[in-house]
């Protein structure tokens, strides 16, 4: 069958299999086409597309320890993130780190080493698990665990589910007082302003910032910056505080249809981002905001990826590291505004410092936003690709759909390493996607 | 009855599981019954975490009816609703030519079910209360050609809970009986099955948990069933006969 990453682009033509054990994993990993794992599909490229098989490990989807001391959860790779916050932020836990998104497993989270608006306190999704279960080329299970010898974790993390396939892992949560964050809006007039801000709240727990890609001349970079805090019971008023860890359950919408291709355009994206531009300063300050409303946005709006229309979108992430960031940002979104191309979710993001075999992270900034699939968006892409790489930037793979094998190498110099180790471990004829088969890893 | 326990027969099966997890939400301990119980730890576990509530797990062969009296006196208390998903549907072809695959249908759709079924239905009765749910399959709304010997021994259940439910109607105890229709199971993967008229196992939690609250008789996962059965059981004979359905 024909599957795609969330961004609907590229289709590609695999076999999927959902395994319901590990008997009929094994069977699956060990045979003669390769394989990788598949959690929910929220990737946006080909990751988690098999060149050989796609195994869709949503059966593996079971907790099973908690340490109520500690916060340790130990569960199977397929378990959602959003069930974690389902069973255990009513009893006062929150997952130390996690993306815009809710619906993805665990083993998703950890083949791309995830990030969220913490890294820059707490580092990426990595920094919370203890160890993993992996099984390998020859079907054994291996436990791989946080000390520095260890190899295989440490590959693993941000692996791109190439090292072999995710069974279990054991991931520490936070605890929290309550379900609610004390949320601050910054309006930034410019790129200038917004850094500013970013370096100014280093130690806030949370920050992001919407970013508008429209901007010309001076208002080139304009955002509203978003801080955040987990909320103690203390700061809510006494009818939240009798329930401090219920925010309620919002109701969800549904986008019912693919939108037709003109639906987004650069006016009606401009008209957008004025306005919601207007509304941030306008509520700029300090306001309660749910978690569900603070982590997840989009989450309310189920299948949102259908507004792009049937041709379906492309991410582009990267980071570019600290020095060259204002220039290496001011070019981006120079390039972006004058293709008129930017989409209303455009973020803007300080990454702290972090070691790591092959995540994503570095200390620097990251800017990342959707193009709708059109006839000239391939070749913005590699614009901006090459405007990354002349700073010193790299690229998130979790959102990567058509980066050359050649840009990749370029951009990071550990992929030679990466690869070494792929055929060293015998992992290269066993585990393959559509993207690692593209990027040659 | 927010804290009475559920026993699940049948709990390796998907709708089980989904069935167990609509139960444990709402703070009722589980019972989960199956061959080889102590494989479905990483279930049992998973319902516990999530749902805070007690979950032990029971061996039962719905094939082995000595055991039936001695596994209820095992289990750690009677349940005040049990859930029967057991079920197996074989292969048909191998069904209508060998007499022993088609008795493992048959046991393992009625006779088996039928028979754990009636004897919780005495202590429920000598208890008056408890609420009894079989899950039965639109199969056995009428036989088809394609797969009668499941449909017979569906139709058989069918009757079975129907007349249970008529005998303890006046005592205190309550019989669902459940017809799912098209379910995203273990047992029809790989079938193409039109999308419409398949449910999810967590919908079949749902509507019997919803069934158990309000007392239903008779349900439908998807409301659509009603219809396509309701025309598939008034097609004529002597057309029926005819169609390949």
């Amino acid at each position: 069958m024909k599957l795609s990453g969330w961004g609907r682009f590229p289709q590609v033509e695999t076999e999927v299999h959902a395994p319901r054990d590990e008997a009929a994993l094994r069977a699956l990993v060990t045979g003669d086409r390769p394989v990788i794992a598949r959690g929910n599909g929220r990737s946006y490229g080909d990751s988690a597309v098999g060149a050989g098989l796609t195994l869709d490990m949503r059966h593996f989807n079971h907790m099973l320890e908690f340490d109520a001391e500690t916060g340790r959860l130990v569960a199977e790779a397929g378990v959602l993130l959003g069930d974690v916050i389902d069973a255990f932020l009513p009893r006062g836990w929150f997952p130390l780190v996690t993306p815009g998104t809710k619906l993805i497993t665990l083993g998703g989270a950890i083949a791309a080493d995830v990030h969220g608006k913490n890294h820059h306190v707490e580092g990426s999704f990595g920094a919370c698990v203890d160890w993993v279960e992996i099984m390998g080329p020859d079907g054994e299970v291996r436990r791989a665990t946080r000390k520095d010898e260890d190899d295989l974790f440490w590959w693993t993390i941000g692996g791109m589910g190439l090292t072999g396939v995710m069974l279990r892992a054991a991931i520490r949560l936070r605890p929290v007082e309550t379900a609610w964050i004390r949320q601050t809006i910054h309006p930034a007039p410019d790129l200038a302003t917004a850094m500013d801000l970013f370096e100014a709240h280093g130690h806030d727990t949370y920050s992001v910032a919407w970013i508008d890609c429209m901007g010309q001349g001076r208002h080139l970079g304009r955002s509203l910056v978003m801080l955040g805090e987990h909320a103690t019971r203390a700061e809510l008023d006494p009818k939240k505080a009798a329930n401090p860890l219920d925010a309620g359950h919002k109701g969800k919408l549904s986008v019912p249809l693919d939108f037709p291709g003109f639906a987004l355009n650069r006016w009606t994206v401009r008209a957008f981002n004025e306005l919601y531009y207007r509304m941030g300063a306008w509520n700029a300050g300090m306001s309660l905001v749910d978690w569900d409303s603070y982590f997840y946005p989009l989450d309310s709006v189920l299948k949102w990826n259908r507004i792009y229309g049937r041709r379906g979108f492309a991410q582009f992430q990267c980071v570019i590291p600290l020095a060259s960031a204002r220039d290496g940002l001011t070019e981006l979104l120079q390039a972006i505004a004058d293709a008129g191309a930017g989409s209303f979710l455009a973020v803007l993001k300080r990454f702290g410092p972090q070691d790591s075999a092959f995540s994503f992270p570095m200390e620097g900034y990251t800017l990342a936003l959707d193009f709708p699939m059109k006839a000239h968006t391939l070749d913005l892409l590699e614009r901006l690709d090459a405007i990354a790489v002349a700073h010193g930037g790299r690229f998130y793979l979790a959102k990567d759909s058509r980066m050359r094998a050649e840009t990749l190498r370029q951009a990071d110099d550990r992929v030679s390493e990466f690869q070494e180790m792929r055929k060293t471990l015998g992992l290269k004829a066993h585990f393959a996607s559509a993207q690692s088969e593209r990027l040659s890893l | 009855m927010t804290h009475l326990p559920v026993l699940i027969l049948g709990a390796r099966s998907d709708m089980g599981q989904a069935i167990a997890h609509a139960f444990a939400a709402q703070g009722h301990p589980i019972q989960l019954a199956a061959r080889n119980a102590a494989s479905l730890d990483a279930v049992r576990a998973d319902l516990a975490l999530r749902h805070g509530v007690e979950v032990t797990l029971n061996d039962f062969d719905v094939l082995d009816s000595d055991g039936f009296a001695p596994f209820l006196d095992g289990l750690p208390a009677l349940p005040q609703v049990a859930v029967s998903v057991v079920g197996y549907m074989g292969d048909q072809a191998e069904n209508e030519q060998e007499l022993d695959k088609a008795s493992l249908v048959l046991r393992s759709n009625f006779e088996g079910p039928a028979g754990i079924l009636a004897l919780l239905a005495n202590r429920f009765e000598a208890r008056g209360s408890g609420t009894l749910v079989g899950v039965s399959s639109v199969a056995g709304d009428r036989g088809r050609a394609t797969n009668y010997v499941y449909g017979s021994a569906k139709a058989g259940f069918t009757a079975f809970l129907s007349g249970l439910r008529n005998r303890l109607a006046k005592k205190g105890v309550h019989v669902v009986t459940v017809l799912p229709g098209f379910v995203n199971t273990a047992m029809t993967e790989g079938m193409d099955l039109p999308e419409k008229l398949t449910a999810e196992p967590q919908e079949v939690g749902a509507a019997v948990l919803k069934a158990v609250q309000k007392g239903r008789n008779v349900i439908y996962v998807r409301g659509i069933w009603w219809l396509v059965m309701a025309i598939i059981r008034n097609i004529p004979e002597p057309v029926f006969k005819k169609l390949k359905i």
